[in-house]
């Protein structure tokens, strides 16, 4: 770039009047502040239970979309539910942390098998998961179940089978998991509440 | 988008005064950290509401986990074991973050028009749209919060959840804790919940129970309460006595209308010179010496 002494003169004085004018304070005006948009604005809010440990804290759920044909709804945010009576909207850092829990990659989606003696798991069908749990149960109950003692006292006890139910169940669920696995004569049952 | 007026107490190197006829609630964070357990939900909270995910760390033997502030975490637990003859082995736990000061140093040292806000309720927030990444503000902070990110050189820092403020929530810490901890109301408030809390420690045995609401940076509008408030130190070096240091108080203070008052004189000097002496001109004979002398010495 070729500057002759002229030039020279006029670049540095509009540069030192230009910043002597801001430093003086006739700077163009900036946008003023705002706060960050509040990301729950427009959101839909389904409660829920956090899925962690026995205690059961409610959660809210914030998903974003309106359910229109074309628009795909995201899960965006989870705090806790306020008017839930075990934690009154607190949670412990695990359950503060749910969202990264549902979006996790290593989350598991479906049903698995690992058959005896593979080292494989494999993925199933719900039906077929059902299926063969019901099957299974029904031969070991069928091969298993003790109706009378020896000495001809009447038990129905079926004590080769264990049943593990979750505690952030609701007391309906919770009933019926207690009828069915009673009724089947299961005496091994026990909650996700004393893991 | 806030739903509620939040008035503009303070703007970073900006002269035009604030509007303020507005009476707004000043409010303010109570921190009980005899009430605090450590499992810091609160951390958690805050990343997931203000979208930051910090990597994830390695261990180095305590509890504290990142090891410091950065600028994907903005508030830290921070673990003190103290030995004392008294009461033998203590583990005083601390949420660190940003404290909210009444007189935010960060505010005063920012040289970046409209980059650090305090709002008319007490919030200090950073608007990193404006802010040019020289670092002041963590020279200017009394507390060593604002922490610098590495992807986009901008400062970052606690907001009090501004965003959920203005909507009339609480801060997504406050929400989440457990054990009620963290309280969150005006001001008033937190000092009359914080003075029961510290009568109840008193007769406990911790005579020497607090408050922490620095005066040195005008009060804090995030609050400590202390069981050794004779000793903040303990708490993980927390200042017993913050104050904005003295060279960004001159520097901003005294020194920056000087300058400003020494170019308006350069300025106005220059005018009345030219206008006085005017140009400074050559004279036609001087002019042909030169020009002499110019051939003269093109001859040789």
């Amino acid at each position: 770039m070729q500057l002759s002494r002229r030039q020279f003169f006029k670049v540095c004085a509009a540069g030192v009047s230009g910043s002597s004018m801001a430093v003086l304070g006739f700077s163009p005006t900036a946008a003023m502040a705002e706060t960050r948009h509040f990301k729950l604005a427009r959101t839909t809010e389904v409660r829920n239970t956090c899925p962690y440990c026995s205690v059961g804290c409610g959660i809210i759920l914030y998903s974003l979309g309106d359910r229109a044909k074309n628009a795909h709804s995201e899960l965006i945010h989870i705090e806790g539910d306020p008017d839930h009576p075990v934690n009154r909207g607190t949670l412990c850092p695990k359950g503060a942390g749910l969202l990264d829990f549902v979006k996790s990659k290593n989350r598991l989606k479906f049903p698995e098998v690992r058959e005896a003696g593979s080292d494989q798991w494999k993925r199933i069908s719900w039906d077929e998961a059902f299926t063969r749990i019901a099957k299974l149960m029904k031969a070991d109950r069928d091969a298993n179940f003790v109706a009378k003692t020896a000495d001809g006292l009447t038990v129905n006890r079926w004590l080769t089978t264990g049943f593990l139910a979750a505690s952030a169940s609701s007391n309906e669920s919770g009933y019926l998991t207690h009828k069915v696995v009673r009724s089947l004569g299961m005496l091994s049952f026990d909650n996700q509440a004393r893991v | 988008m806030p739903l509620q007026s939040l008035d503009i107490a303070a703007r970073s190197a900006t002269t035009t005064p604030p509007p303020g006829i507005r009476k707004t609630l000043e409010v303010a964070k109570l921190i009980d950290v005899t009430k605090c357990i450590g499992c810091k939900a609160c951390q958690v909270a805050c990343m997931q509401w203000n979208d930051v995910r910090d990597e994830v760390g390695e261990n180095h033997g305590t509890y504290d986990n990142p090891r410091d502030l950065t600028a994907n975490s903005w508030t830290v637990m921070r673990y003190s074991e103290v030995e004392s003859q008294e009461r033998g082995l203590e583990w005083l736990i601390r949420k660190d973050g940003c404290m909210h000061c009444e007189d935010p140093g960060c505010l005063k040292a920012c040289p970046s028009p409209g980059a650090i806000i305090k709002y008319a309720n007490g919030i200090v927030d950073m608007q990193q749209e404006n802010c040019i990444g020289c670092g002041y503000c963590i020279t200017g902070c009394p507390f060593n919060v604002p922490r610098i990110s590495e992807k986009d050189h901008k400062a970052y820092k606690c907001t009090l959840c501004s965003d959920r403020v203005a909507v009339g929530l609480e801060p997504a810490c406050v929400k989440v804790c457990p054990t009620g901890c963290i309280s969150f109301g005006s001001k008033e408030d937190m000092k009359d919940i914080a003075e029961e809390r510290v009568v109840e420690l008193k007769e406990r045995g911790y005579g020497n129970a607090g408050l922490y609401d620095p005066q040195g940076v005008g009060g804090t509008h995030v609050m400590y309460v202390l069981h050794h408030a004779d000793k903040p130190g303990l708490y993980h070096d927390l200042p017993t006595d913050p104050a904005i240091s003295p060279m960004v108080s001159l520097w901003k203070g005294v020194t920056k209308p000087l300058a400003t008052l020494g170019l308006a004189a350069v300025a106005i000097g220059s005018l009345f010179h030219y206008v006085t002496k005017g140009p400074n001109e050559v004279s036609k004979e001087t002019e042909k010496e030169v020009e002499k002398e110019l051939e003269e010495e093109g001859k040789q």
